[in-house]
C-alpha cells in the first residue's frame, strides 16, 4: 500500500510539473503575445525596419566578417556552416546532446570555438561575441521561435519559470508582475512590454550599443534592486529558455532596436 | 574598431536628387557621464564629418557632445557628375576614418 501511495504521489508530482507547450504559454494567451516592437514609437520602429540605418547592423556586418575569418590554423565558422544558419537561432536555448548542458546561442558559439577551432572562448558581452551572435540571430529574422522544453530541457524550463515568477529585490517584485500582469500599462514614462527576448541581441538607446539578453535581464534585476546574476549564468540561460517558450511562435527580430 | 556603412544609390540619372546615408560606429562619449565609481568618463567624440566628390567638398558637418553614439548622417545630392564619393570622419584627437563609394550616372 505504501508503495502504491508513493507511486501515486510520484505520478501526481510529475503530473503537476510535467512541462508542456500549453503550460508555457498559459501565462499569456496565444492571441495576446506581442513583440516589444509594438510598444515602440513609430520612429523607433522605422529605424529597426531600416536594414541600413539600424545601428545593430554594424555588429551584424562585423559578425559576417568574423564568421569567414579563420582562427590561426583552424578553419573559419564558414568552413562548416557554408550553407548559413538560417532558422537555427530560433531554436535556442537548446540542450547540447554531447554535454547534456543547456546552451544559449552565445554558449553554442563559444563551444564551437573551443572544441572545433581550438580557440579561447569569447568574453560574454564582448563586441566579437555580440557581433557573431547578432550575425547568426539575424539569419533567423522573421522565423518563429520554436524551442524544445521537453526531455532534458524540462528542468531548465521550470527553473526559468521559477525565476520569472519569484519576487526579488528591495522592491519585492517578480518579472511576472510587470510583464505578464501589467504589460501595456505605464511605468514612469514608459509602456511596460511583455518582456520577450525575440529581438536580442538588440540595440538599446539606453546603452547606445548592441547588448545581449543577459545584459537586459541584469538591468531588470537591478531595476527591482535585486542582485543581478553574472552574464552567461546558467540561471539566466534557463530564464532565456522560459522566455522563449513563453514567446513560442513570435518572430525573431534581431538586431531589434529598443528604448 | 570602426564599422562604417554607406548607402549611395547607383547608377542614377543625371540631375537626379539622391539621398546619401553614412553610419559609423563610434562611442560619442560626451564627457558629462560618470562611471560606476563616480569617476568622470573622458570625452571621446567625432568632431567633423566631410564628404568629397572627386576631391571637391560637397557636404560637411561639425559634431558636438550632444550627438548620440554611432551617428547616422543623411543628406541629399543633385547628381551632376560621376566619380568617387569619399567620406571622412575626424575625432577630437585628429584620428581619421575614411571610406568611399562610386557614384555612377547613366
Amino acid at each position: 500500500m505504501k508503495r502504491l501511495l508513493a507511486l501515486m504521489a510520484g505520478a501526481l508530482i510529475s503530473g503537476c510539473f510535467a512541462p508542456s507547450a500549453p503550460d508555457a504559454s498559459s501565462v499569456l494567451d496565444a492571441g495576446e503575445i506581442r513583440s516589444g516592437t509594438s510598444f515602440l514609437t513609430p520612429e523607433t520602429q522605422a529605424l529597426q525596419a531600416d536594414a541600413f540605418a539600424n545601428p545593430g547592423f554594424l555588429w551584424v556586418d562585423r559578425g559576417a566578417a568574423l564568421f569567414e575569418q579563420p582562427i590561426s590554423d583552424r578553419p573559419a565558422c564558414m568552413a562548416c556552416h557554408e550553407a548559413g544558419l538560417k532558422g537555427v537561432a530560433a531554436t535556442y536555448p537548446k540542450i547540447d546532446p554531447e554535454s547534456g548542458q543547456l546552451l544559449n546561442l552565445e554558449g553554442r558559439i563559444n563551444q564551437c570555438r573551443v572544441t572545433h577551432q581550438k580557440a579561447a572562448p569569447l568574453t560574454y558581452e564582448s563586441d566579437d561575441l555580440l557581433a557573431l551572435s547578432a550575425y547568426v540571430a539575424n539569419q533567423s529574422l522573421g522565423e518563429p521561435i520554436r524551442v524544445d522544453i521537453n526531455g532534458a530541457a524540462a528542468k531548465h524550463f521550470r527553473q526559468g519559470r521559477d525565476y520569472f515568477t519569484t519576487r526579488r529585490g528591495q522592491f519585492n517584485l517578480s518579472c511576472q508582475q510587470c510583464h505578464t500582469d501589467h504589460w501595456g500599462q505605464k511605468l514612469r514614462g514608459d509602456t511596460i512590454s511583455q518582456g520577450h527576448g525575440n529581438g536580442f541581441p538588440a540595440y538599446r538607446f539606453e546603452w547606445q550599443s548592441l547588448g545581449s539578453l543577459h545584459r537586459r535581464l541584469r538591468d531588470c534585476d537591478t531595476g527591482v534592486r535585486a542582485q543581478p546574476l553574472p552574464s552567461g549564468d546558467q540561471t539566466y540561460i534557463a530564464v532565456e529558455l522560459f522566455l522563449a517558450a513563453r514567446a513560442q511562435g513570435l518572430d525573431m527580430e534581431s538586431p531589434a532596436v529598443r528604448r | 574598431m570602426a564599422g562604417i556603412r554607406l548607402a549611395v544609390p547607383s547608377p542614377v540619372h543625371q540631375g537626379e536628387i539622391i539621398e546619401i546615408k553614412a553610419l559609423i560606429q563610434h562611442a560619442m562619449e560626451s564627457g558629462f557621464r560618470r562611471g560606476a565609481r563616480g569617476e568622470v568618463i573622458e570625452r571621446n567624440i567625432l568632431t567633423r564629418f566631410e564628404c568629397d566628390l572627386n576631391g571637391t567638398l560637397i557636404f560637411a558637418a561639425d559634431l558636438h557632445p550632444g550627438v548620440a553614439a554611432n551617428p547616422l548622417i543623411t543628406f541629399h545630392l543633385k547628381a551632376m557628375e560621376p566619380g568617387t564619393l569619399t567620406f571622412t570622419w575626424t575625432d577630437q584627437n585628429g584620428e581619421i576614418w575614411q571610406d568611399s563609394a562610386a557614384l555612377e550616372i547613366t
